[in-house]
């Protein structure tokens, strides 16, 4: 292809970073020396251009090098992939960690989402914008820039901040809870640029990893991850049983603590069997839309087209949703078994690991996972040596929830943008690379090694006749112990809510949102509520990602509903027009109304708008962007007509219309 | 002489109900193609006859019996059985409010025929309040993803912003854009492979734009214009047209179009000569001619100057 690039040069640091993921250059023609050779005929074509899902990778290196893009890094990284620099700035511009003018080497993200505003983000984002400017690229000689994020997954220690700091490799950096004193650290402890002990390669280089395991100087270290899960080592645990019990890094733990025993199995049990024992349990999909895994699997399988790929959708990206971090932060061997056997029961060859940008640790323990699988035998071109080829290849998403639905995050990997496709065709058909392909969420996936260690019959016991097996519910909000649960499906809103201890001292429930930004509202009167598929829906709920956000009487709902609207305008991919511009509207209007507008004129203009969205949106974000509003209009009675101010509307008041198997979140967001 | 006759692979022929009425269709066809063929109107912006659907603007949406959401017509191929519904409650409720959403952020009037589906609809842009202020150029092409002010709601965000004039040849006024991706499909692999132009940016602030929004002579365009072909709003528009509109004497009205050949190579393309005032203000080319679909070159599309100098230079 005839590139035309701007006559901008990558210096030597971001064509290092560039060229330690993509190889020495072999031509001019692909961003090398350029020799006489080159004059007399031309490289790159198709050879070159089928590596384009590696653009969101170099980008990535580039981004992690030096903290930003520039015009010659873009023209570098296009040579190298032969790819047009209009494309690859309409990738690089459409993921918010990615940044296309010069900023600080440190990034600071703030979490400003529901639970870590609830926990009191507003006065840490005043005071880093008194130490560092406004939020953005970055001030002048600021030692870091900063950004208000949507949801980190670190709900159960709100409020929650990040930082990332570019190098070789690159560092991060967690305050949860954060503190104004650990505040000040990640935006300013420790040398900002390269040098100091920065460049000290990792403990385990042999293993290179994307990100340096331990914090930049001046931060302090993260708790494990089993700090997440209040009632860690309790025998009760299916999912969670390793978590704080294993070292997450050691593949030796994890085999002595069970791993590899449902691979060995699956390995016995062949291809049709493996389907035959997910299907048989009853498994569905955790990521959101609860659909049977066995049909999946079997549909994917039973494609003619080859090769077929498997996806593991890790964009865990739902505000208030933090499982999947743990898993893989906590027993990441689990997810790569569980791959493995994913992989192998529909014919692929190759899984690819679709991991949130937000999530350094996770990444970190995974890369780790996979090399040490791989270097064992347990990954690669002769699984425990069974003659199955398999590999898992991870791709980390860059700040952007909509990768996480379940077509747009092919885009992703594709190294296009991540735009939702229309269905059909579905995914099962048609997905990653235009190949039958089978998107699976983490906790979906682990649930499949205990569904072969009991049996599918036996796994399908637990639970209830319609939610089988046990389920990851992560608590936040106003709560004595936030963290992640699990609980075999059955139990009701209230169990749990009394499991994390309840409100606090004095402090009485206002509501409880359940399943996320997608999710609904629903009153403290409603805690009989079965925490199952089929009784969330029975009550016009949807359990979603298994997020439960308890919300008490301090709970500042307008500023809530205005926060979960601005959320949805940040994510809209943009690409359909109720979406793109209907939550632009939306939070418009609940702007308004928080400054005093009459609901009287404004809740009628938000249902006319959100059912629009609803009825004509091309993927689940757009469609489900209206229930959590639409649910505290209608279950909690915000915005009532006869008293705005005044919430609790009589119990049994006028409920939602059931969103039934409306898709919320990941598998159809 | 005897010529062959190249038939089309044999398709098995279905049976589908739009609004109540059988239609028999060879599977494949889209609901759109197959509303046309029964003379029901279905409003597209998006929809390109040169172009693969892209189903982003959702004003061609129906209601598909026993479907959670409503589908889009141009994409949406018919099934056997399938019952459609193209002007349910639901349908109309949407197609309004897309227009309305649409109305109150995007400069429409330029776009055929909206006025007229606005009335159908009953949709009203104004009721989302007074229009913000356009932004200065250059600002939303700064805009970083996953980030807005959110204000305080008094105003109706737009898209409005001053027009791009870089070249001598075409202007781009994105005030008028809606995001219907043709532009981006005619510059890409569709049919040009210039790949000069993508969609940058995400959500309400997604743009159409060079990298790093360089003007246009420093992009990869080639000026062949087959994105202001494939334009349904106005936003891409010959300069001549442009200057014309803004000095209010564009009347096309008074315009004759000629579909003639091209004079520059041996490929003879069409060319339809859109002449005002006995000069020619704009070239398109017909979508049916087998050979370009409407599509040209720099030469065919902006090399028409020579035949208008009249002894001035």
């Amino acid at each position: 292809m005839d590139l035309r690039l701007l006559d901008e040069a990558a210096t030597a640091d971001e064509r290092d970073a560039v060229d330690s993921l993509l190889g020495t250059p072999e031509s001019g023609w692909d961003g090398g020396t350029r020799q006489d050779s080159d004059l007399r005929y031309a490289r790159g074509g198709h050879t070159a251009r089928d590596r384009r899902d590696l653009l969101l990778p170099a980008l990535h290196a580039v981004n992690d090098r030096v903290g930003w893009i520039s015009r010659g890094a873009l023209n570098h990284i296009c040579r190298r992939l032969t790819v047009p620099p209009a494309e690859a700035y309409a990738v690089a511009s459409f993921y918010a960690m990615f940044a296309l003018h010069e900023r600080p080497r440190r990034v600071v993200h703030l979490c400003t989402d529901i639970a870590c505003a609830a926990a009191g983000s507003d006065g840490l984002r005043e005071r880093l914008a008194a130490r560092l400017g406004p939020p953005g690229t970055g001030s002048g000689d600021a030692p870091a820039a900063w950004h208000e994020s949507p949801c980190l997954g670190m709900c159960e220690r709100a409020p929650a901040a990040l930082a990332l700091q570019a190098g070789a490799p690159a560092r991060f950096a967690v305050a949860a809870p954060a503190t104004p004193g650990g505040l000040d650290a990640l935006a300013e402890g420790g040398p900002g640029g390269r040098g100091a002990d920065g460049d000290r390669p990792s403990p385990a280089s042999d293993h290179p990893t994307t990100f340096h395991p331990g914090p930049p100087p001046g931060a302090s270290p993260e708790p494990g991850p089993a700090a997440a899960v209040p009632d860690a080592g309790s025998p009760d645990h299916v999912l969670l049983r390793r978590i704080g019990r294993v070292d997450p890094l050691s593949l030796d733990d994890y085999r002595s603590a069970g791993g590899y025993a449902a691979l060995r199995e699956a390995l016995r049990l062949g291809p049709a069997g493996v389907i035959r024992e997910v299907t048989d349990s009853g498994l569905v999909g955790r990521g959101g839309a609860a659909f049977p895994t066995g049909r999946k699997w079997n549909a994917t399988a039973q494609q003619p087209d080859a090769p077929h790929y498997l996806v593991c959708n890790a964009d865990e990206s739902e505000p208030g949703t933090f499982k999947d971090r743990v898993i893989m932060e906590g027993d990441p061997f689990s997810l790569v078994e569980a791959m493995t056997i994913a992989g192998y029961a529909i014919g692929a060859r190759t899984g690819y690991l679709y991991i949130r940008g937000e999530y350094p640790r996770a990444l970190l323990h995974l890369e780790n996972a996979v090399s040490l699988a791989r270097e064992r035998g347990l990954l690669g071109p002769d699984v425990m040596g069974s003659g199955f080829s398999f590999d898992i290849e991870i791709r980390r998403g860059a700040g952007a929830y909509i990768c996480g639905e379940e077509t747009a995050i092919f885009g992703s990997i594709e190294g296009q943008r991540g735009e939702p496709r229309t269905k059909p065709p579905f995914p099962v058909e048609k997905g990653l690379f235009g190949k039958p392909t089978a998107v699976n969420n983490v906790e979906t996936l682990v649930n499949v090694l205990p569904v072969l260690l009991m049996g599918g019959p036996a796994y399908a016991a637990v639970g209830t006749a319609g939610s089988t097996g046990p389920k990851l519910f992560c608590l936040s909000g106003a709560v004595r112990r936030p963290g992640l649960y699990e609980l075999p499906f059955g139990a009701t809103l209230g169990d749990l809510v009394e499991a994390a201890g309840g409100p606090h001292e004095g402090r009485s429930l206002r509501a409880v949102l359940l399943g996320g930004a997608a999710g609904t509202f629903v009153r403290p009167d409603e805690l009989d509520i079965p925490l199952t598929f089929e009784g969330a829906r029975a009550a016009g709920a949807s359990l979603g990602s298994g997020v439960v956000l308890v919300l008490d009487d301090t709970a500042d709902l307008p500023a809530i509903l205005a926060r979960v609207a601005a959320f949805f305008r940040d994510e809209s991919c943009g690409q359909c027009v109720p979406c793109r511009v209907g939550t632009v509207r939306q939070e418009e209007s609940l702007l308004r109304l928080r400054s005093g507008a009459s609901p009287a004129a404004e809740v009628p203009l938000l249902r006319e708008v959100g059912r629009a969205m609803r009825d004509a949106s091309i993927c689940g974000l757009g469609q489900t962007a209206w229930n959590a509003v639409e649910s505290a209009i209608d279950r909690l009675g915000l915005y009532s007509a006869d008293d705005p101010a005044a919430p609790d509307p009589a119990p049994g008041g006028t409920a939602t219309p059931a969103p039934g198997d409306r898709a919320a979140t990941e598998e159809a967001r | 002489m005897t010529v062959p006759v190249l038939l089309p692979t044999p398709r098995r022929l279905i049976d589908a109900t739009i609004d109540g009425e059988s239609v028999r269709v060879p599977e494949g066809t889209t609901v759109l193609e197959a509303c046309e063929a029964a003379g029901t109107e279905v409003p597209t912006l998006c929809y390109g006859d040169t172009l693969t659907p892209r189903n982003a603007c959702r004003v061609c949406v129906v209601e598909v019996e026993g479907a959670r959401t409503l589908a889009p017509a141009c994409s949406r191929r018919l099934e056997a059985g399938m019952s459609v519904a193209t002007d349910s409650e639901r349908v109309r409720h949407s197609r309004k409010l897309v227009l309305e959403l649409l109305g109150s952020s995007v400069d429409l009037s330029t776009t055929p025929a909206v006025a007229e589906w606005m009335e159908r609809y009953g949709a009203d842009p104004g009721r989302f309040g007074p229009r913000a202020e356009p932004a200065a150029l250059g600002v939303r092409d700064a805009r970083h993803a996953g980030a807005h002010e959110p204000g305080d709601g008094a105003a109706a965000a737009t898209v409005e912003q001053p027009a791009k004039v870089d070249n001598d040849l075409y202007v781009r006024d994105y005030s008028k854009c809606i995001m219907c991706y043709k532009c981006v499909d005619a510059c890409g692999d569709q049919w040009q492979n210039s790949f000069a132009i993508g969609v940058a940016g995400r959500g309400f602030d997604a743009r159409i734009s060079t990298e790093h929004d360089v003007a246009l002579p420093d992009s990869a365009c080639v000026y062949c214009g087959n994105c202001i072909e494939v334009c349904p709003t106005g936003a891409l528009s010959f300069t001549t047209e442009f200057d014309m509109r803004r000095d209010g004497t564009w009347n096309e009205e008074d315009q004759t179009e000629t579909t003639t050949v091209c004079t520059y190579c041996g490929v003879g393309c069409n060319v339809t000569l859109h002449v005002q005032d006995n000069r020619i203000v704009k070239v398109s080319s017909p979508h049916d001619n087998p050979v370009t679909h409407g599509n040209l070159c720099i030469k065919g599309r902006f090399g028409f100057q020579h035949v208008q100098r009249r002894g001035d230079g």
